[in-house]
């Protein structure tokens, strides 16, 4: 089992790694001259000279070939100096663990919110398969799933915030700040977890074992929730370990509409306006973070299932 | 006083073919403490008419008739009662070791549930039991037995432990569905000792569903034979297996290695087909006209209930078809 995670880790390293260069020749790709955007944030637009443009180009070290600039970003981040950002000067590292407990509470609102959602859908909808609560589920996981975060945002703003006035359009630090961009988030989740649910729950109510427990003259209920569930559940838990990657996706959006401080709006902030530095550290994050939870996902597959457990020993 | 008492029972099953008759006008008794086998090739129904019983069938089935159980009829139950007399009055041992335990739970969680349930144990109290009949059925180190999971079991542990969970509940009637399909010679003989050990220890009656004609005269008291949906012949299991008389009971044992291994030319019908006359015509070489178009009834030879136009009432079919009988050597 250690050496199995040793094993991921190195792999870690390597995926880390491809995914800085990927950004880093992306970022150069992008249009945009980054000392032009740098010198305007730094200075405004009717400040701007093209002196201080070439000072900016020169001093940040823009004008090296992009390999430079590379290997110069990987030594100092190695030694865990991620930079300043270009716009502020504050340093990076500060920035982003500032601002990483905002997107990890709302990764993880959303993702209970996805759960209580999906686990009774995906339950009800399989157990009583083609009723009218399996054709609803179903017909709820289409529409959530085929619904834009955005629009999902911008509804339920309109009719909790707007009409009803129930909760806040947007801000942080109370409870009920989180529950629009969670549930946001949570639904899209939910959708897709509630399909997989229910098909996997089918599929594991046709197998011999749950026949053997209905011959024990268990109750349904009992062999849904001891003896299906616990079977239907292995495979679902590594798509929501894909999911979870995918929620940073989704926050970068969400966080932007509800002004929510957290690394999805620093980054899209940094993209606009071209702060190498930060764009590289956020995206280094999310990438470390998509990893570790896959590996985390691993491991706990290996709690759920005894067969796994034993085939690592050996 | 038959323990269960069958009468009429027909399964259907509604596919999109249209209706599958996997059971049609079945009547058996068993006694108490009796063994009565179903014998018959795959895809006879025979299966069927066990899951008919515990009404463990998908929803697309429907079930006709009567099974009267402890003077009961188990069609006309709840659910929840019929919940009740799973396990705890009919135990159920499933046809395939590998696949019948639940791979995430334990063998002792899973046979610890069925003493909770049915003989209102406590936890702790329902572990000991379990470990004991673990141990009466030959799994002499229980307690590590209990604490595994399935896949760290040989095939043969996974059928004692099913095995176990069968009679946990202590029930009257027991189903063994094919309990020896797909194993070798050696493992064979060993599930014929673990039944013959399970209706020793329980004296319950044991319903056992067998194509393999050697397990079945082995085992049983009774003999039903069944074919395309219908039981053919059924009567006292060495008669039955010694002087066969239904053509097809003959055909199967002259199919039998050390008989020849001659095969029943054809196949048998479809289900779905519902033509009125005898469904092994196709295949008898002894059929004409007469079988196709009429409903055949059973007759009644020596104790044997026969169903076929041509079983004279002197004891045995006009013509032996088949060479000779079964001898009972293979017992």
């Amino acid at each position: 089992m250690l050496n199995y995670i040793s094993r991921r880790l190195v792999l870690l390293l390597i995926v880390v790694l491809g995914v800085t260069i990927m950004t880093f020749v992306s970022m150069n790709l992008a249009p945009g001259d980054p000392a032009e955007m740098i010198a305007m944030a730094r200075y405004g637009l009717e400040n701007l000279t093209a002196e201080e443009v070439e000072h900016i180009r020169i001093s940040e070290g823009l004008d090296a070939p992009v390999w430079i600039q590379y290997t110069h970003w990987l030594a100092h981040a190695l030694r865990g100096d991620f930079g300043r950002s270009l716009v502020t000067g504050d340093p990076v590292l500060q920035e982003i663990i500032v601002r990483a407990p905002a997107t990890l509470m709302l990764a993880l609102a959303s993702l209970i919110v996805s759960l209580l959602i999906a686990i009774p859908a995906g339950i009800i909808s399989a157990a009583k398969q083609n009723s009218l609560l399996d054709y609803l589920a179903r017909s709820g996981a289409l529409l959530g799933a085929s619904m834009p975060n955005f629009w999902l945002a911008l509804l339920l703003i309109l009719l909790f915030s707007v009409t009803l006035g129930w909760l806040p359009v947007f801000g942080y630090g109370e409870l009920r700040h989180i529950i629009l961009p969670a549930v946001t988030l949570g639904t899209g989740l939910a959708a897709v977890s509630t399909r997989l649910i229910r098909s996997s729950m089918l599929e594991v109510l046709e197998q011999d074992y749950i026949t053997t427990a209905r011959a024990k003259g268990l109750r349904e209920g009992n062999i849904i929730s001891r003896h299906a569930f616990k079977n239907a559940f292995i495979p679902v838990i590594t798509v929501i370990g894909l999911q979870l990657g995918h929620l940073l996706e989704g926050t970068v959006i969400v966080e932007s509409i509800f002004g929510w401080p957290g690394l999805g709006k620093l980054l899209v902030d940094s993209i606009f306006a071209r702060d190498y530095a930060l764009i590289q550290a956020c995206v280094l994050l999310f990438a470390v973070f998509f990893v570790l939870i896959n590996l985390l996902v691993d491991i706990l597959y290996v709690y759920l299932d005894p067969r796994i457990r034993y085939e690592k020993k050996g | 006083m038959a323990l269960l008492s069958i009468r009429n029972l027909t399964t259907i099953f509604n596919c999109e073919e249209g209706q599958l008759k996997a059971c049609s006008n079945v009547s058996l008794d068993i006694n108490p403490g009796q063994t009565l086998g179903i014998i018959g090739e795959t895809g006879c129904g025979k299966s069927v008419l066990g899951m008919s019983v515990l009404r463990l069938l998908p929803a697309n089935a429907v079930i006709n008739g009567q099974i009267m159980y402890k003077n009961q009829d188990l069609l006309t139950l709840p659910d929840k009662e019929m919940c009740k007399v799973r396990g705890s009055e009919i135990g159920f041992l499933p046809q395939s070791p590998s696949t019948s335990l639940n791979p995430v739970l334990s063998i002792g969680e899973q046979l610890t549930e069925g003493l909770q349930l049915h003989r209102g144990m406590i936890k702790e109290k329902a572990r000991i039991i379990a470990l004991d009949i673990l141990r009466s059925l030959g799994l002499k180190d229980s307690a590590r037995t209990s604490a595994e999971y399935p896949h760290q079991l040989s095939g043969g542990m996974k059928q004692r432990v099913l095995a176990a969970i069968s009679i946990s509940g202590q029930p009257s009637l027991l189903i063994a569905d094919e309990p020896t399909k797909g194993l070798d010679a050696v493992n064979r003989i060993q599930v014929v000792d673990l039944l013959r050990q399970l209706s020793r220890k329980t004296r319950a009656s044991l319903l056992l569903i067998t194509h393999d004609l050697k397990v079945a005269a082995a085992l049983c008291d009774e003999i039903a034979v069944m074919y395309s949906g219908e039981i053919v012949e059924k009567g006292p299991a060495e008669q039955v297996l010694n002087n066969p008389l239904h053509p097809y009971t003959q055909g199967l044992v002259a199919s039998l290695p050390e008989r020849g291994l001659y095969p029943i030319p054809g196949h048998s019908p479809g289900l779905l087909d519902d033509s009125p006359g005898c469904r092994f015509y196709s295949r008898c070489p002894i059929g004409n006209e007469k079988c196709k178009c009429q409903p055949i009834i059973n007759r009644e030879v020596d104790g044997v209930h026969v169903r076929c136009l041509y079983i004279d009432q002197s004891g045995g079919a006009q013509q032996r078809i088949y060479g000779r009988g079964f001898q009972s050597e293979a017992g």
